[in-house]
């Protein structure tokens, strides 16, 4: 299978992304340049960390206006295993693909540092592999992560089981020293309607091998391979998601 | 004749217009005097430093490019370079914290991708007054987050770097930032201009009025108008930085360029004068092709301009096209603003009409060197002289709950110079690249090379306390540190990196401080083989008259064949023995402990054996390499005591059992007890070693005339030493760690009124 890593000009965890897909997991992964108009045949595709656009405005906010955005969009309208990882997400969010903002994490600092997040939902493509309730160790590197949406959105996340990732100790409990950056509802990740497209503000590219300190953050990637190998794809996630119980 | 008052502004003496005149057989014009001014100022010439810095080593089988380019290289294997080198930028980052850091970050990693090599890796050495006086903090806020905003964006991880508080620093803070590059070593590329007709292309930023000067205020002292010089710090842009970095690197693998450099201190003259002296060209530019910002700027002010994010290529004839085209595709425009000459002149246009012409090496080789006069300093003597029976016994010092050895422990520890720096690198994105095998806070930085087994591991280091009270030793102390922290990860020293960081030259004192050092740094590089591959000179730290203490910073890059075999400060469990490399001799001249236990700065710094020291890193090496150490740390700032808690910090609460010999210093029994747990002896490194390899490590060390004894072992939850057979340190680890993880923080808690 093939992963697309899309490369906004300023992206910085491209790289990362490709080595975690191509060189620790085997896959096939490519390239996919913002200005290009077309995924090239992509069975996954991941929007990495990094800066997009220098995003001296909002965090993301140009990126939804670059050419791939419209690939993206529709790739992600057929059902297609879309992941935003940190800036990643946060163009999610700019391009209406998830629902909420960011704003700056509650200390103003950019925070560095492994957190842990325990896994709400299995089933979305990126955390099929994962136990319910799982505690994973992953870093988060990041400025704006402090998660936002109304009140009736939450709600609505919550009703709907869209929030896909929670900052919990390392215990898997809901606590405010555990929440790195003042999130709401302790939200780490979400998932959109139709679970195909994931956001999240850690970075599991980043904890794939041991030699890293954690490798939990395999388990993300091995959930799209995963959910790849029930054959169903490019229809609906869901049933493929069902089909595989 | 010119107005003095204009030679003034433009920092330049009488008989220096002298000999401008000289070069050109006449009177310059104001464009020209300004090419001449930042050329010629201490910045960019090196005029005070040069007869000095000539006397290091810089050569060896391992280099491939030393001092004189934009960045050194040495050889790590696989037909791979390392590129690095670490520059300051105190005077900007003291007139505005945030941007002259950022800044700073900007230009150590331009300096690196011109050579070719893709940066990898950041380290940043640090100084600042006291943390609890007014300022510090705010001054510290701005640094780190100006250092984390540019580096985080263009997605360099920065893996380590020291931080030490000194009032002499309150004035004049230092901000050194080191950067670490990997090029194919066939594929290193020089500044140079060369090849009558090829074009000179610009790239980046557009050009505007922000630091013109830089250079010359980088070349002179500060006083209470300095402030006003604000202007003169330039603004960064990590975006742009980062499109430079990448559609360079991407003409780069190309081979349409002959030569490329950054536009940093004097940028466009400096890179056009240095590119075509390197090169014996001449180099032609019309400033009104120049991409301007503002309008109505003069030739003048676009020579001058410190604008960022700009790079200056040579293209090869007929290849234009293709360079055009990368850079389109990152949406930058490079701009086709002259080209090169057989002349040897830097000829300047604008609109066509030569607005300066100047002999390119009237400029760079033929510049002013001076022998400045040197004499040691006044105060030398005297603080050298250190009675350690004229001070009180340790138990009157201490506001002691458990004993006064364990109260200095806690001082020690919770200072900010030896306490944790977690508040600052978590700013830091250090783990982007997925390369950082250990973290900032472990030791020695260590980043793997992808598509090899090998990692490299990097240190920067220096000690000012050290060097004011014995500028030769202290200087030979920073690079024997620098280098014992690599050897620590279990990485061979290959090359280092100098930032020289001093006060103002024209006084005998401070030149005779620096030309001290400069030997130091020289005899310890070549008995330890790292020959210095490039750097940076910062005079004129001074406020008001004040010299900040005299501050070498040395990086040093070492390499691990076997990047699975780097090793760490901390002890990975229970029941290994600990083994102390080396001997303590109960040195406490210019001790962290003298200075926060009695607020004295006295004495002569350790002592250092350089052939000692160059078998005990190297057997550190080889029982890394064996696989025979669990872990590796150096005794530094603090002495053992702090060595060994730093052993047990960040690893869950696991503790050490240890007994040392009892040293005499003097007659009080106290003291002399305090100048075992926290004197500095040079040249000692804490391992810790499972039981079946004890006897392995310890023959390897006699084999190697390394004096090696057992000092305890790890386990339980408290730091126990004794100290000739009684119990001195007997403290819970978790509290330890507690008072050292804070020791930043506590400045930063908000209060609440």
């Amino acid at each position: 299978m093939k992963f697309a890593i899309v490369v906004f000009p300023g992206s910085n965890c491209d790289h990362d992304a490709y080595h975690a897909a191509r060189d620790v997991l085997g896959q096939n992964a490519d390239y996919v340049w913002h200005k290009d108009t077309d995924l090239k045949g992509a069975d996954v595709v991941i929007l990495p960390g990094g800066f997009a656009h220098g995003d001296y405005l909002r965090c993301g906010a140009m990126a939804r206006f670059s050419p791939i955005m419209r690939e993206v969009q529709a790739f992600a309208g057929r059902g297609g295993p879309v992941l935003g990882i940190c800036n990643g997400f946060q163009v999610l969010l700019e391009a209406g693909l998830l629902p909420g903002a960011m704003l700056r994490n509650t200390s103003l600092k950019f925070q560095c540092e492994h957190v842990h997040i325990r896994v709400e939902q299995t089933d979305t493509p990126f955390t099929l592999a994962c136990r319910r309730g799982q505690v994973l160790r992953i870093p988060i590197a990041h400025g704006e992560g402090n998660y936002f949406a109304e009140p009736e959105v939450i709600a609505r996340l919550e009703a709907n089981r869209q929030i896909v990732f929670r900052y919990t100790n390392a215990a898997g409990a809901v606590v405010d020293d555990a929440n790195p950056n003042g999130s709401a509802a302790a939200i780490a990740g979400l998932c959109n309607e139709t679970r195909n497209v994931v956001g999240l503000m850690p970075h599991p590219e980043r904890a794939c091998e041991p030699v890293l300190g954690s490798a939990d953050g395999l388990l993300i990637f091995e959930s799209a391979v995963a959910a790849l190998k029930t054959g169903v794809l490019g229809g609906s996630t869901r049933s493929a998601l069902e089909a595989v119980g | 004749m010119v107005d003095p008052n204009v030679l003034e502004r433009h920092g330049l003496k009488p008989d220096e217009y002298d000999r401008i005149v000289q070069f050109l057989g006449r009177e310059p014009n104001l464009t020209e005097l300004g090419i001449f001014s930042v050329m010629w100022s201490e910045h960019c010439s090196y005029k005070s430093s040069r007869v000095h810095l000539k006397t290091l080593p810089t050569g060896g089988p391992q280099v491939l490019q030393g001092p004189g380019e934009n960045a050194g290289a040495v050889d790590i294997g696989e037909g791979l370079a390392a590129v690095f080198k670490i520059e300051s930028h105190n005077h900007p980052s003291f007139i505005e914290p945030y941007q002259g850091a950022a800044t700073g970050v900007g230009g150590i990693i331009r300096d690196i991708f011109t050579m070719g090599a893709r940066p990898i890796a950041l380290l940043n050495s640090l100084r600042f007054g006291p943390l609890d006086a007014p300022g510090t903090p705010r001054l510290l806020e701005g640094v780190v987050a100006g250092i984390a905003g540019y580096g985080n964006s263009i997605g360099i991880p920065t893996v380590g770097g020291e931080i030490a508080f000194e009032p002499s620093y309150a004035g004049n803070p230092l901000v050194n930032v080191f950067c670490l590059g990997i090029a194919k070593a066939s594929d290193i590329i020089k500044g140079v201009a060369s090849g009558v007709g090829n074009a000179v292309y610009y790239v980046g930023a557009k050009t505007g009025r922000d630091g013109i000067h830089g250079a010359t205020m980088a070349s002179a002292e500060f006083d209470e108008q300095s402030a006003e010089k604000r202007p003169a710090v330039q603004v960064g842009d990590p975006f742009m930085e980062k499109l430079l970095l990448e559609a360079c690197l991407e003409v780069m693998r190309t081979d349409t360029l002959v030569g490329i450099q950054d536009m940093g201190a004097a940028g466009l003259t400096c890179s056009t004068t240095e590119m075509g002296s390197r090169g014996g060209a001449g180099v032609e530019i019309d400033v009104s092709l120049v991409p301007q910002r503002e309008t109505g700027m003069t030739p003048y002010e676009i020579m001058l301009s410190e604008s960022q994010e700009r790079m200056l290529l040579v293209v090869k004839r007929g290849r234009e096209a293709e360079v055009e085209r990368i850079f389109d595709k990152w949406d930058l425009h490079a701009v086709h603003i002259g080209s090169v000459t057989d002349d040897g002149l830097l000829r300047v246009k604008d609109r066509g009409a030569v607005v300066a012409e100047i002999p390119n090496r009237a400029l760079t080789d033929q510049a002013p060197v001076y022998h400045r006069p040197m004499a040691p300093p006044e105060y030398l003597a005297e603080a050298q002289q250190l009675d350690l029976d004229t001070l009180p016994p340790p138990r009157e010092v201490g506001r002691a709950l458990s004993g006064p050895a364990n109260d200095a422990l806690m001082l020690l520890l919770g200072s900010p110079t030896i306490g944790s720096k977690r508040w600052v690198f978590r700013q830091y994105d250090h783990m982007v690249r997925t390369n950082t095998l250990n973290i900032p806070g472990l030791g020695a930085g260590v980043v793997r090379i992808k598509g090899t087994n090998r990692a490299l591991a990097l240190s920067v280091d220096g000690n000012g306390r050290y060097c004011y009270l014995d500028p030769y030793r202290g200087a030979m102390l920073a690079v024997a540190e620098a280098s014992r922290n690599v050897a620590c990860a279990g990485a061979r020293p290959l090359g280092a990196t100098n930032c020289l960081n001093f006060g103002n030259p024209e006084r005998p004192a401070i030149m005779w401080q620096f030309a001290r050092a400069v030997e130091g740094i020289g005899a310890a590089c070549r008995a330890l083989g790292v020959p210095i591959t490039g750097g940076n000179v910062s005079l004129y730290n001074e406020t008001d008259g004040r010299a900040i203490y005299p501050t070498p910073v040395i990086g040093v890059v070492g390499l691990l064949e076997h990047a699975d075999r780097f090793v760490c400060r901390r002890v990975q469990g229970p029941g290994d023995v600990v083994i102390l490399l080396g001997e303590g001799r109960g040195e406490l001249g210019g001790t962290e402990y003298l200075k926060l236990a009695y607020d004295v700065v006295r004495g002569l710094p350790p002592a250092l054996d350089l052939d000692a020291e160059r078998a005990l890193q190297a057997l550190v090496v080889a029982l890394a390499d064996g696989r025979l150490i669990r872990s590796a740390h150096d005794c530094a700032d603090g002495g053992i005591a702090v060595t060994l808690a730093e052993c047990c910090f960040d690893t869950g609460g696991v503790g050490i059992e240890a007994s040392i010999d009892q040293v005499t210093v003097g007659r009080d029994a106290g003291l002399n007890r305090a100048a075992a747990l926290f004197g500095e002896s040079a040249s000692r490194v804490v391992v810790s070693v499972a039981p079946d390899r004890v006897d392995d490590v310890r023959s390897r060390a006699a084999a190697s005339g390394v004096p090696a004894r057992i000092i305890g072992r790890t386990g339980g939850t408290a730091l126990r030493i004794e100290v000739d057979r009684k119990t001195a340190i007997d403290v819970s680890v978790e509290a330890a760690e507690r008072v050292w993880s804070t020791a930043i923080d506590k400045h930063f808690v908000k209060r609440v009124a």
